[in-house]
């Protein structure tokens, strides 16, 4: 295993474990390393490279709520690639194009300059605007608004617990309307 | 939603998962406990079970069934983690196939050509195939739902495989009463009935276990 799966792996772990801040660490080298992939597969196959961003967080949110899925002994990389490859496919297929996409075009990585693209992901939103609205305020209030799930709680004269509750709800749902669109 | 500020949501719902083989282990023994229900509901063990288990057409129905719920569990779980190797766990399904074609031959060497038809019709086919499938339905809810924790990437193949393992449990349960011993009965009619609960377990699973 090389130094980023590595790093990989044990950070996965902490997060397991519950660990917010090594998730999020986590969670902000994949984004790239997925964008990039993403993109790379799209322009290759002659798809539109706009639909990058949307993709890239359909995979995160599969890598979040299925995460348990990972085996811990085995390195992070095909877990996530394999991900990345099922959600690329669905998307475009969504999209009416049917394509198979093999899973070592995923494996191969180069260093991407980091960018953090402003716009382009426009599918978890407009889900998002359909979502109950407990769950909608709650993801607007952590996502958007950096809200710790304390402060939220607090604003919203909710439980923590509620909170945590209907953030995760939301994700599910993203995840399922996103499926099923 | 930008994806910095989607990440930071994510990040914020971390708190400690159990692991989806636990999950599927749990389903596991829920599903037999179930089933062992329907079991005792219906039927009882056939009387002198444990004297006779060295009757090796006996212990062979226990062999082919509980080879068959292990490996199928364990291929249903590698199905449902992405990028697990699965190759090893689809060969182990060759075990059960093996030691059951071996039992039919065994047996068409052991007894004269003209009994074969009269041990594959048997005496109970038709309750072996109806009801194997009955004990089988709880084990097959727990193990698909347990999937759905899971993240398969071939849905329907991973339903076959909750199917296979379920349809084991099944037979290997019904083989406490079943008082068929013949290899050439348990190839004709334990085949049809798992072959009936993995195709139920393929077509749920191309549906429910979608993610």
């Amino acid at each position: 295993m090389d130094d980023r799966e590595l790093r990989w792996a044990q950070l996965m772990r902490s997060a397991l474990a519950g660990d917010g801040a090594a998730y999020e660490h986590l969670l902000r080298e994949l984004a790239p390393a997925l964008r990039m992939v993403v993109q790379r597969r799209l322009v290759r196959l002659g798809a539109p490279t706009a639909e990058t961003e949307d993709i890239v967080q359909e995979t995160l949110l599969a890598v979040h709520l299925k995460r348990h899925t990972w085996r811990t002994e085995d390195p992070l990389g095909p877990w996530l690639w394999t991900i990345a490859r099922n959600k690329m496919v669905d998307h475009l297929r969504r999209r009416g194009r049917r394509v198979e996409v093999p899973v070592e075009d995923f494996a191969e990585f180069l260093p991407a300059p980091e960018e953090r693209p402003d716009t382009g992901a426009m599918e978890v939103e407009q889900h998002l605007a359909l979502l109950p609205q407990k769950q909608q305020a709650v993801l607007r209030s952590v996502a958007v608004e950096g809200a710790s799930v304390a402060e939220t709680a607090e604003r919203m004269r909710m439980t923590p617990g509620a909170v945590r509750v209907a953030l995760h709800r939301a994700f599910a749902s993203l995840s399922a309307r996103l499926r099923e669109e | 939603m930008k994806t910095d500020d989607l990440i930071r949501a994510l990040a914020a719902d971390a708190r400690p998962v159990r692991s989806f083989r636990s999950t599927l282990a749990l389903a596991l023994v829920v599903g037999v406990v179930a089933a062992a229900c329907v079991f005792a509901l219906r039927l009882s063990p056939r009387p002198h079970l444990l004297t006779q288990l060295v009757e090796w057409r006996l212990a062979f129905k226990f062999a082919v069934t509980l080879t068959l719920a292990a490996s199928a569990v364990v291929l249903a779980l590698r199905l449902s983690q992405p990028g697990a190797p699965v190759g090893r766990a689809a060969r182990a399904l060759l075990v059960p196939a093996l030691l059951l074609a071996a039992g039919v031959a065994s047996e068409l060497v052991t007894t004269p050509a003209s009994q074969w038809r009269h041990e594959l019709v048997g005496r109970y086919a038709i309750y072996c195939t109806t009801l194997i499938p009955m004990i089988a339905a709880p084990a097959l809810g727990a193990l698909l739902l347990a999937l759905r924790r899971g993240a398969p990437t071939h849905p329907t193949l991973a339903g076959a495989a909750a199917g296979l393992a379920a349809g084991g449990i099944g037979a290997a349960l019904y083989a406490l009463h079943c008082v068929d011993d013949s290899p050439l009965f348990v190839l004709a009619w334990y085949s049809i009935a798992v072959a009936v609960v993995t195709a139920v377990g393929a077509l749920v699973g191309s549906r429910l276990l979608r993610w």
